[in-house]
Order: C-alpha cells, then sequence, then structure tokens
C-alpha cells in the first residue's frame, strides 16, 4: 500500500501545479489585455483589495496586544492623573498598583461586591454586555448613554489606612463623542479634587478643551451636592438627611466666586456650548440617585467604609 | 552609491526641499502643517508618518503603473494610499501611543494630504519605482522642512521650550518670558508659513506666481468722458 500513497501525494501535487500554471497562464492573459479592457479592470481592482486587506488585518492583528497593552497603560496614567499622583518618568504600573485601589461597586445599593475581581473587570465591557448591564429609562437619561454597567468600578487612594480621594468613572454624550473619564473626590464624597477625560472626540480647541490642563484645574474644591450646611472633614459625618441634590455644573462664561452658589459652578468651555452642557449633564447623571449616590451615601453617612 | 543616486534621482531628491517645494511653491498640505506644529515632537512623528507613506506609496503605484486601468486610477492609488496610512496608524497606536493620541485624526488625514496623491498622480504615474520612491522621500522631506521651521517658532515662542525641554524660563515659573497664546493656536502657523513664502519669493523670484491680469492704470485724456 506505500507505493499507493507516494502516489496519491504525487497526484496531488501535479494537480496543485495543473493550477498554478492555469493561473499564471490566466495571469498573463490578463497582464497582456489592454487597460482598458473590463476583464483587466476588475482583476486588477479585485486583486488589489485582496493585498490591502490582507496588508491591513495583518498590522491590525499583530500590533492589537501592543496596543490594548497602551490603551491599558494609558487608563492607569489618567487615573493617577485625576488622582494627583503622576509623576514624570515613574513607573506607571508600579505607581498605580502602590497606590491605587480598586473596587466594585454594585451602583443600585452602593454597597461593594467582593465576588468579583476587580482588576479583571471591564465596566465599559461590561455596559456593552446585555447580561451586565441594565438600559436607562429615557426620561432619567440624561446624560444620554442609553445603557450603564449594573457594577462600576471605582478607585480609591488610601494614606495611612484612610481614603484620600474617591475616583468615580464617568461617561456621557458631548456633541460628537461620548466622553469618557474620571471624576475624582475627597473623602468627604462631596468636594472635587479633580476631573479628566480620556477618551473623547469633541472639537479639537474647542470642546476638545476638556482635556486642557487649566480648564479642569477650575474644578478643584467644586462641591456636587447642593447643602446648606457643609460638612467638612473635621467636622465629621453628615446625617442622611441632609444629602443635597447633584448641583454642580457648568456655566456660560466665568463663575462670579463672590457670588453664592459659585462652589457648584464651573465655567463653560467657550464656543463649545453642547460639549459642556453635555458635561454638567454627565456629571449630574453620575452624581445623581442613578449613578453613584447611594455608593456616595454610604460614604458619606458610614463612619469608616468598609474595605 | 553613485549607481543608485544617479542625476535623476538626486533631482527628485533635493529640488522638492527649496526650489520645488511642496508646502511654500505648490502650496499643498497646509492643512495637517496648520494642526500639528504646536509643538516639535509631533511635527516630527508626522513629516516621518508622511515622508514613509508618500514614498511607500509612490513606490507601489509606480511599480503596477503600467497596468493600472485609467478608468480606476484615482480609486486604486487612493487605495494604495489609504492601506498605507492605515498601517502607519495602527504602528503609531503600538509604538508611540501618546504621539498618536495627540495626532488624532491627522494621521488618518495623510490620506487626504495633497502632497501625497499629488506624487502618485504627477510623477509615480509615469516613473520607474525606486525613482518614485525618491521623489516621494524628497517631498516628505520638503513638507517636513517647513513643519520643523514652523514647529521651532511655535514651540519656543508658544511655550518657552523646544521638544519638550525648557528653553526660554517662563515668567509663571519665575523667569522671564512672557509666552505668546496666539503662537499655540493654529492660526499662528499660517502667519509663519506665509512669511516663509514671502521670504523664499524674494530670495528666488522666478518662484513667484506671474500676475495673472494687470489692473488698468486710467491713463488721463483716453476713454473717459470729459
Amino acid at each position: 500500500m506505500p507505493k499507493c500513497k507516494h502516489m496519491e501525494k504525487l497526484n496531488a501535487t501535479l494537480e496543485q501545479y495543473e493550477q498554478y500554471r492555469k493561473f499564471i497562464i490566466y495571469k498573463d492573459k490578463v497582464l497582456a489585455l489592454g487597460n482598458d479592457s473590463l476583464e483587466k479592470t476588475i482583476a486588477i481592482a479585485v486583486s488589489l483589495c485582496l493585498v490591502c486587506a490582507v496588508l491591513v488585518s495583518f498590522a491590525a492583528v499583530a500590533l492589537k496586544p501592543l496596543q490594548v497593552g497602551n490603551k491599558a497603560d494609558d487608563m492607569k496614567k489618567n487615573i493617577l492623573d485625576v488622582a494627583g499622583l503622576l509623576e514624570e518618568g515613574a513607573n506607571i504600573n508600579k505607581a498605580f498598583s502602590d497606590k491605587i485601589e480598586s473596587k466594585i461597586v454594585d451602583l443600585e445599593t452602593g454597597e461593594y461586591v467582593e465576588n468579583i475581581n476587580a482588576d479583571e473587570y471591564d465596566q465599559r465591557k461590561a455596559a456593552k454586555d446585555p447580561a451586565q448591564s441594565i438600559s436607562i429609562p429615557k426620561d432619567k437619561d440624561i446624560a444620554h448613554i442609553r445603557v450603564k454597567a449594573k457594577y462600576a468600578k471605582v478607585f480609591l487612594v488610601k494614606e495611612n489606612g484612610a481614603i484620600k480621594s474617591i475616583i468615580l468613572p464617568i461617561n456621557g454624550y458631548g456633541l460628537w463623542s461620548t466622553l469618557y473619564g474620571f471624576l475624582s473626590l475627597d473623602a468627604d464624597g462631596q468636594t472635587v479634587q479633580s476631573i479628566n477625560f480620556y477618551d473623547q472626540q469633541e472639537t479639537p480647541g474647542l470642546g476638545g478643551e476638556v482635556v486642557n490642563p487649566k480648564w479642569r484645574a477650575l474644578w478643584k474644591g467644586k462641591k456636587v451636592y447642593a447643602e446648606s450646611d457643609q460638612p467638612s472633614l473635621e467636622k465629621g459625618l453628615i446625617s442622611e438627611a441632609d444629602i443635597g441634590e447633584p448641583a454642580l455644573s457648568l456655566i456660560k462664561g466665568s463663575v462670579d466666586t463672590t457670588k453664592p452658589g459659585s462652589e457648584y459652578q464651573v465655567d463653560g468651555l467657550a464656543g463649545a456650548t453642547l460639549t459642556s452642557t453635555g458635561v454638567t449633564n454627565l456629571v449630574r447623571y453620575w452624581t445623581s440617585n442613578e449613578g453613584f449616590a447611594p455608593y456616595l451615601k454610604k460614604v458619606r453617612t458610614v463612619k469608616e467604609v468598609k474595605s | 552609491m553613485s549607481a543608485i543616486l544617479n542625476d535623476e534621482t538626486k533631482k527628485v531628491l533635493v529640488t522638492p526641499l527649496v526650489n520645488d517645494n511642496p508646502i511654500t511653491l505648490q502650496v499643498l498640505g497646509i492643512c495637517s502643517a496648520l494642526a500639528v506644529t504646536s509643538q516639535m515632537s509631533t511635527s516630527l512623528i508626522m513629516a516621518l508618518a508622511l515622508t514613509l507613506v508618500t514614498a511607500c506609496s509612490s513606490a507601489a503605484i509606480s511599480a503596477i503603473r503600467n497596468h493600472i486601468p485609467s478608468s480606476i486610477r484615482i480609486i486604486v492609488q487612493m487605495t494604495i494610499i489609504a492601506s498605507m496610512v492605515i498601517v502607519v496608524d495602527q504602528i503609531l497606536k503600538a509604538f508611540a501611543y501618546d504621539v498618536s493620541k495627540q495626532l488624532s485624526v491627522f494621521v488618518g488625514l495623510i490620506i487626504t494630504n495633497c502632497i501625497v496623491m499629488g506624487r502618485a498622480e504627477g510623477y509615480a504615474m509615469k516613473n520607474p519605482p525606486l525613482e518614485s520612491f525618491m521623489d516621494g522621500i524628497g517631498n516628505g522631506l520638503g513638507y517636513s522642512l517647513i513643519l520643523v521651521i514652523v514647529a521651532f517658532f511655535r514651540e519656543i515662542l508658544g511655550s518657552g521650550k523646544l521638544l519638550g525641554i525648557e528653553v526660554f524660563k517662563l515668567v509663571k515659573d519665575g523667569g522671564w518670558y512672557d509666552p505668546n497664546g496666539l503662537m499655540l493656536l493654529p492660526p499662528s502657523a499660517f502667519f509663519i508659513i506665509g512669511l516663509i513664502i514671502w521670504g523664499m519669493r524674494q530670495w528666488k523670484p522666478s518662484q513667484a506666481e506671474k500676475v495673472e491680469y494687470k489692473i488698468m492704470s486710467i491713463a488721463h485724456g483716453e476713454g473717459g468722458h470729459h
């Protein structure tokens, strides 16, 4: 029987060679055709598209792991930045794992969820998965995001065991794109430390100025909830009844700091009314009962947040 | 070496730098020159990306130039250019993520950069691959030269830095230099490019466009109603 196997192999090779020869003949025939003949036009178009498609897909697939790694690093960098911990030239991965603690929060109850691995959980992916997300009723969807993940991933910065900042992921629609970013609050769950957006496609120079460090610096010290009695860290905790409504917003022009209520106002972006409105809406959405209000309520009323 | 760099190659490599510069003489590729020149680092990466794309796409188009059906000529060129640009964009995203974030859409917009299309249509369709490649490099370098000059002035006057390294100490850091905010905005590139074009045409008057028509001066006593 071995002889037969060899014959089969030989036949197969011959057949392949025959096909190859046919292809060469066809190729020569096509190339010899007039450039403007229909057959050649189609043959050139198809083969060009094939070659280009292979080239592009090869580049995309081969470089994917590096790009994903870069994206993850960039996210960590943004979290460190919003926490005010970003140091030039420092190792981002090390700084992140040393200083930042990731926690999963059930948005509805505001409780920490312990049975999900926080390091592997991807909130943006979860929001797209029907099994892990909740669709938002239209009248409540002020941030225009339609769905949200059931569990959110928050980041805590601790110093000597006490929480120093609470970093909340936020997103919402601006003018052209959904803005993704982080809002960092003091341990009182009320005072803003910083805000940044790591993924947005607003108009460069106008709405794109949401990433401008000068504008972002205006957020420091602003208050999220409208409350007559401002609790401070020294004074201690706030009772649940005193917690106000989300009030932080962007206004047209510059904030007059002498007027009452200016602690709830941030300068709007010049020439970018729709982006400014979008930012107001997304901050209000994520600090409302739909967003992190139940969680922040716990942080603000419970003496020591269990960690 | 001299075999590779024959006269034609030398010509296509050198003339686009000054004598036939794509930006100052042909006034092409202005859009991205305005957008990416607020810093030296983004300009250099953009210049490198455009030079590579122009050279490689010119060479590829030139290699198949005798078989491109004229009815789909432009689409074939665009397909090749677009593929090259996507590959460059992917490479930047993998190896220079921060820069690719700053360049954002402008890498993708190399596809529509008139310099690339212009060289494909104007040179590569009629010349062999090696010369076309060199022509792409030459024109890319011509573009790069202007981009780097513009970025030099914008970065040093706008933020007192070069390649992110402090050159002039800013007032807000206790120094003496008060940065010119206009230099960080795109219109300043218009002014600088305008000044460069004016300078070039003063230096080489042959580059100035001929006046297409003259406004007739009204001569006294002729044709007027008196």
